[in-house]
């Protein structure tokens, strides 16, 4: 073999693997990701039952009912737009009424989110990212959740009072 | 007293990498050895104020000086000793800090042990150093400075996030750190080489044990922290393909093909200019981590640090040395001499294969996990891509990886007979498909995948022990001549055993627990007795307990199995009152390589309690694996060529004196 045929082997067994590569992530991205939407993005653009989606936003205080082995409903909320959500299984550690959440699922034909997978995805200040930034888009942001993050040296004491208050 | 003279210590360590990054380049300049000389007692120097500065920000948190917003912020007083250490680096300033601390470390270390190397080349090295260095200097004192003090200092602190108060915090980020910190030695080498122009077999040499080093770190940290989130997050799961988890097995892949690389580089002098890129792209991608983790662009379990202000000085950072050491490489990459003619098959061609495979696979975790950013920005759609973008991308790719593995080490160097290769691998392919067949038919018909998968992990333990017997003679000759041989093998080769080796237990182990774990959910109340994978749970009683800084909920389970009561599990769930959060503290317990695991809901109203219970087989042998990787790279790192130093030229020996 000559040095040339050496190299355009080299090229073209590289060049193979990464076609198929290519063609593994763009078959992959067609059918693996999953968008996410919150209960007035539900209501404007009319997903259709079975396809799945993340949604997030509020648990809406006072809406969670357990039911008998581990089903528990809840509503999620952005402010203008409620969405009833059903799940079966256990709850993560964080989840809590008046609170962000996420969670996975597609809608049933009776307009239910029916939630396989509830995620407490979130940071010390109790709002998952995905959600702070649709509320803050829709202008229902309280901003008392940003205050900690803006601590200053001399502030702090009444940045812990207001994320306190947003605890409670 | 002690913030300040941590702040100080700080901004001196700024002026001496400020020093280092400059002086040394001017001394190569002009041929100076004085001048190319400051970069060691600058490192040296650097390398005490930045340990000092960390040592101050430790014994702050360690006295509980509420009087500094970090200590604040994430200690409080009535929390144990060890978690008053760790929470040093379970925040963003400290973890900062922890950062610039290990990469002063690691320059003072080049500074230490490479009096062997070309003066020219140490001060390059130590100047593209002491670049980062700085630049992550002013990050900190700008935007994330640990010691800025509160006008009135309160009595108490807020304590550190709960789910953070764990041992394998006080191990996983420093590991961590210390791979993705180690890989800048190898960048730095890669950039002094291409501002020289010159690189040759010897830089290999001296690069290959930093990047090994880095490596066993790396590898050591991903699989603790895997193993951190599987038993404190209480799910149960062990690797999310969360994006923080994939900004570190991304430079733990380009890792591996630069250990790869680096090795033809030296035996064989080949491939030169692609080793100099690969270990530019590796530390890239240990930045880009850095800047996903820090800057918080995540939506994630693991991104608590969220500053937008910050975001943008660490992109920075990360435009000007991934963009400037690329250009550089674009600029001087045609200045370096190609070596080493190879065919395709050769052991050359076969770590080649290697390296395309690893490159690939990382380039699809990182599409998979820039994409989703990439298209917030673009088009404001907000996207999730998980465990099914990565099944169907990385899994294929990773296969024909391992099956190519142990082909190997067992070609010979420039020209390989891969026909020979095969012939001495078909004990390793029998055994493989044997297991195939008997996995098979004791799960009866069940997913054929897992058999499979399986045959394949076997297959790359039993070809990594062919290489073994192989090249002691097993089988071949007399017992006494194989101890001989098996202690005469250099321990690298050793170490290729053991690695690769490592790679098939753990696969082993992700194909059993994802295939054949069994789980139970349910409410439970006090006396109810479960049944999961042949063990008898029953739930003893629900008891509350006050822990230091927490109140707890323990509810002991007896497990038992055939009637024989074995041992009981205790998991707990814990409310931290300062934080008011609570964490889910699961039970383990260990059977073999397998696990019980033991995690709790919520109590209902009637006083049962939720619970969730799995039984996960060979679910250890997942970290064993890891374990075993990182232990072939200390093999290989104690290998008699790299203790012994790289090639120098010869020196005159210093004539004895003669006795008066």
């Amino acid at each position: 073999m000559t040095r040339k045929q050496r190299r355009l082997t080299m090229i073209g067994g590289s060049l193979a693997v990464l076609g198929i590569a290519a063609a593994l992530v763009l078959n992959a991205l067609q059918d693996s990701i999953v968008f996410f939407s919150t209960p007035v993005m539900v209501a404007e653009k009319h997903i259709p039952p079975g396809r799945r989606f993340r949604l997030g936003g509020l648990v809406e205080k006072g809406s969670l009912v357990r039911g008998a082995d581990l089903a528990v409903s809840f509503k999620v909320g952005d402010g203008s737009v409620t969405l009833p959500v059903s799940y079966k299984g256990i709850l993560p550690d964080l989840f809590r009424e008046g609170q962000g959440v996420v969670a996975e699922g597609a809608l049933d034909t009776s307009g239910v989110f029916r939630a396989d997978t509830v995620l407490a995805k979130h940071d010390e200040t109790y709002m998952p990212k995905d959600v702070a930034d649709a509320l803050k888009k829709q202008g229902h942001w309280k901003d008392d959740y940003g205050a900690k993050a803006e601590t200053e040296p001399g502030a702090s004491q009444t940045a812990q009072g207001a994320s306190q208050g947003v605890r409670e | 007293m002690i913030a300040e003279a941590g702040h100080y210590a700080l901004v001196l360590a700024l002026g001496l990498a400020l020093i280092q990054s400059t002086v040394p380049i001017f001394g190569a300049r002009w041929h100076d050895p004085a001048l190319m000389n400051v970069a060691r007692s600058t490192a040296l120097a650097q390398m005490v104020f930045a340990l000092g500065s960390f040592a101050a920000l430790v014994t702050l948190h360690v006295t509980s000086d509420f009087s500094v917003v970090n200590v604040f912020e994430n200690s409080h007083s009535l929390k144990p000793m060890i978690y008053k250490i760790t929470g040093v680096w379970g925040n963003h300033e400290g973890s900062m800090l922890l950062w610039v601390s290990i990469l002063a470390l690691f320059g003072g270390l080049v500074a230490a042990f490479g009096n062997n190397l070309p003066l020219s080349l140490r001060a390059h090295v130590l100047a593209v150093q002491a670049w980062i260095a700085s630049a992550f200097y002013l990050f900190i004192l700008i935007t994330s400075n640990p010691f800025l003090r509160i006008a009135n200092p309160p009595i108490e602190g807020r304590d550190l996030n709960p789910v953070l108060q764990d041992i394998g915090l006080a191990v996983h980020p420093p590991m961590l750190y210390l791979g993705y910190v180690g890989f800048s030695i190898s960048f730095s080498f890669a950039v002094a080489a291409l501002i020289e122009g010159r690189i040759d077999a010897a830089w290999a040499r001296w690069v290959r044990p930093w990047t090994l080093l880095a490596w066993i770190f790396l590898t050591l940290g991903i699989a603790m922290g895997s193993y951190w989130a599987y038993y404190e997050l209480g799910w149960g799961g062990w690797w999310f393909w969360d994006p923080v988890e994939n900004a570190s097995l991304m430079p733990w892949l380009a890792g591996t093909a630069l250990l790869h690389s680096a090795v033809v580089m030296e035996k064989r002098n080949a491939l030169k200019v692609w080793t100099i890129l690969l270990s530019i792209l590796t530390f890239s991608l240990s930045l880009l981590g850095t800047f996903l983790v820090r800057s918080g662009v995540l939506t994630s379990v693991h991104a608590f640090a969220t500053d937008p202000e910050r975001g943008v000085f660490i992109l920075l950072i990360l435009c000007v040395f991934i963009g400037g050491s690329l250009s550089l490489y674009a600029w001087r990459a045609s200045a370096l001499k190609q070596g080493g003619l190879f065919a395709p098959i050769s052991r050359e061609g076969a770590l080649v294969l290697n390296n395309l495979f690893l490159t690939t696979a990382c380039a699809t975790v990182f599409v998979g996990t820039l994409y989703p950013l990439a298209l917030e920005v673009l088009t404001g759609d907000k996207i999730s891509v998980g465990a099914p973008f990565f099944n169907l991308t990385f899994a294929p790719l990773f296969v024909p990886l391992l099956i190519a593995m142990p082909f190997g080490p067992l070609l010979a160097w420039k020209r390989g007979d891969l026909l020979g290769a095969a012939q001495r691998l078909f004990a390793a392919g029998i055994v493989a498909l044997v297991t195939v067949a008997v996995i098979w038919a004791w799960t009866r018909g069940g997913s054929a995948l897992a058999p499979l998968a399986i045959g394949l992990a076997v297959f790359v333990i039993a070809g990594a022990l062919v290489d073994l017997t192989e090249r002691i003679g097993l089988f071949r000759v007399p017992v006494a001549v194989v101890a001989r041989r098996a202690r005469g093998l250099p321990r690298s080769a050793w170490g290729t055993v053991f690695a690769h080796a490592g790679i098939g237990v753990a696969l082993i182990g992700i194909v059993c627990e994802t295939t054949w774990n069994s789980e139970y959910i349910g409410t439970m109340k006090p006396g109810d007795v479960t049944h999961v994978a042949g063990y008898e749970l029953k739930l003893d009683r629900i008891m509350q307990r006050q822990g230091p800084n927490f109140r707890e909920m323990v509810v002991p389970f007896d497990v038992s199995r055939d009637g024989r009561q074995l041992s009981t599990m205790t998991p707990s769930k814990r409310s931290f009152t300062t934080r008011e959060t609570t964490t889910t503290e699961s039970a383990l317990l260990t059977r073999g390589v397998s696990q019980l695991y033991i995690s709790l809901g919520e109590t209902t109203a009637d006083g049962a309690i939720t619970v969730r219970i799995y039984h996960k087989p060979m679910v250890l042998l997942i970290w064993f694996g890891p374990v075993l990787m990182a232990f072939g790279g200390m093999m290989s790192l104690s290998d008699r060529r790299l203790r012994v130093g790289a090639p120098k030229p010869a020196r005159a020996p210093r004539a004895l004196q003669p006795a008066e």
